[in-house]
């Protein structure tokens, strides 16, 4: 396929052009161990030049779906194709292709940063050099210091820079800032904003709601190794039918039903919460309110509205599949 | 990074590229793991200099054994030290093979390097390579100076017959890297790996005739050795040093013996993972 404007790829929305060119395609995925099924039917695709996030619990099937993309485990079923092949093939193409940094998964104790990117670019048919990519991680510093003398950020930057060393079209980026402190995670999302600027697809698996919610176009959430949901963030953390909730408190001496607010019909639910209420409505909920309330001269002593955020959305998903169980 | 022509036939081209055949970056690999080797300086010092300390220690703290034997049958007027000299090649490969290697193997799957290579073009099986390689040239380098020091310091004589000498090191080298092998596929933790290695250590060198040389072993245990990794080695090395006895047929059967059965236990049981 001969993209007329791969430039552009980082700044159209990513969701409109989904299904043109995927770069990875995954179908009805399935893998058990000796005794568990950590993946039981998981379906998606990523687009080129998206960041695609994968989110769950621990041991929901993040890790096992990534890996079996990645080629590091076999699937027991269904479809799998990672830039136009399958991986099991034609374990080269995706090789030379897809960079990954893998959990837990540490280096040599001995070698040093310059080392390792060199001896990891000498794998690559058209490596990226590894100086450059030393500036860019922010680890000319560390360059010469041993792997088990760096700090926890330090590794997890090589690790990257690792990943992305043969200049892949795909990076798969497991846990990727576990264990780092707020700044060097911010530092590392920066990063990973850059690398997607410069045209590389990539897969972020992980099980923080702020990272996925800032940092991805789609994703996808998987609970006991089944899709949950599947979209953008706005897509996920929008009310379903278009539901708005506030609190509302009032000066002593009003309830919501001595005015008359439970009797409006933008209103479908009032509960009790704290020191006010918490009301449910259409999309025209609070003016509705606000508007009743000013007719008949009362002055809320507090409003706060609240949007869903994807921890929220995330709660509500997994606790939904328990409860069926 | 490029961001033109996705689908451009770039790997493709690479693969049949007549230079990039094979493992691209084998040899970067190598050279990475012989400088990370030198870093680690007790293994160093264990493969390198040991056999050398070993053999210059025991020529100066034992009485007698730098004193030509007497009514020692085809071995009268050579020294014990000079009996000694072969051993030591095999202390060399012995620390190497199940000290080092292993430990190094197991250690790097427990760190999850094997893992980490696996999701690049290089094969994880470059791994065994470097390190084998590694291991090699470090074991080479200290069986010539062990050779050199005992020549130069201790009078001892060169080898008579260099080429049954030449032919016996690749088969000694493999018995004891087969064992090596199987530990460092099979243990999990490099520790375990080690000191599983070291209990398997000191039977093979005492069978190559470390506490009695080769010669002055009893008949029947001199059988037992021949039939022993590093035994029948030890034995052959010493047949090519002095041009006392028959070609080590028995000997060379052992060893092969043994070098096949342990990588094809190897092969089976490796765990990458």
């Amino acid at each position: 396929m001969t993209t007329p404007t791969t430039a552009t790829t980082a700044t159209t929305s990513p969701t409109a052009q989904r299904h043109e060119d995927p770069v990875i395609r995954v179908q009805h995925l399935r893998k058990a161990y000796r005794d568990k099924v950590a993946v039981r039917d998981v379906s998606f695709e990523v687009g080129r030049g998206e960041i695609f996030g994968i989110l769950g619990a621990n041991g929901a099937g993040k890790s096992t779906t990534v890996e079996i993309v990645a080629n590091l485990r076999t699937a027991d079923g269904g479809r799998i194709e990672v830039l136009g092949v399958d991986p099991r093939r034609d374990p080269a193409h995706v090789k030379n292709r897809v960079g990954v940094q893998l959990q837990e998964s540490t280096l040599q104790g001995q070698i040093t940063p310059r080392e390792a990117l060199r001896l990891y670019a000498a794998f690559y048919p058209d490596p990226e050099d590894p100086e450059a990519l030393l500036q860019l991680l922010g680890l000319e510093e560390r360059a010469d210091t041993a792997f088990d003398d760096l700090s926890g950020g330090q590794k997890q930057r090589l690790s990257i820079a690792l990943a992305l060393v043969g200049r892949p079209e795909i990076a798969i980026l497991d846990e990727l800032t576990t264990g780092l402190d707020p700044q060097a995670r911010r530092d590392t999302w920066g990063l990973i904003e850059r690398v997607r600027d410069s045209g590389v697809t990539i897969v972020l698996v992980t099980h923080f709601m702020d990272e996925a919610e800032r940092l991805c176009d789609r994703l996808m959430v998987i609970d006991d190794g089944v899709v949950a949901a599947l979209g953008t963030p706005a897509e996920l953390t929008a009310a379903p039918d278009g539901r708005r909730t506030f609190r509302l408190a009032l000066p002593p001496g009003h309830s919501p039903a001595s005015l008359g607010l439970d009797a409006l019909p933008e209103v479908t639910d009032i509960t009790p919460a704290g020191a006010g209420w918490t009301f449910t409505g259409t999309d025209r909920v609070l003016p509705a309110v606000v508007v009743a309330l000013d007719g008949q001269g009362v002055v809320p002593d507090e409003i706060q509205t609240r949007t869903r955020s994807l921890e929220d959305v995330f709660v509500e998903l997994v606790t939904r599949t328990e409860e069926k169980i | 990074m490029s961001t033109t022509a996705p689908t451009a036939p770039r790997p493709l081209a690479a693969r049949t590229l007549p230079g990039r055949g094979g493992m691209p970056g084998l040899g970067r690999l190598v050279a990475t793991e012989l400088r990370l080797f030198t870093r680690d300086l007790g293994s160093v010092f264990f493969v390198v200099a040991f056999p050398t300390v070993l053999l210059v220690g025991m020529a100066l703290a034992i009485p007698g054994m730098r004193e030509p034997l007497q009514d020692a049958g085809p071995w009268t007027g050579l020294k014990a030290v000079d009996l000694m000299t072969p051993t030591m090649i095999c202390v060399a490969i012995a620390t190497a093979g199940l000290t080092s290697f292993p430990t190094y193997l197991a250690g790097y799957r427990e760190r999850g390097v094997l893992r980490r290579l696996s999701t690049t073009p290089m094969a994880p099986q470059g791994v065994l390579v470097a390190q084998a390689s590694v291991n090699l040239i470090w074991l080479l380098i200290g069986s010539v100076t062990a050779v050199a020091v005992a020549v130069l310091l201790l009078d001892v004589p060169l080898p008579r017959d260099w080429g049954l000498l030449l032919l016996t090191l690749p088969l000694a080298i493999g018995s004891v890297f087969g064992i090596g092998l199987i530990l460092g596929g099979v243990l999990r933790k490099a520790s375990a790996a080690g000191g599983i290695g070291m209990l398997i250590y000191f039977p093979l060198l005492f069978f190559a005739g470390l506490w009695t040389p080769v010669p002055a072993m009893p008949e029947a245990l001199q059988t037992l050795s021949t039939w022993m990794p590093l035994g029948g080695a030890s034995q052959a090395m010493t047949t090519a040093w002095f041009g006392v006895g028959d070609f080590p047929t028995e000997q060379f059967v052992s060893m092969g013996l043994w070098t096949v059965s342990t990588f094809t236990i190897a092969v089976k049981v490796f765990r990458w993972r």
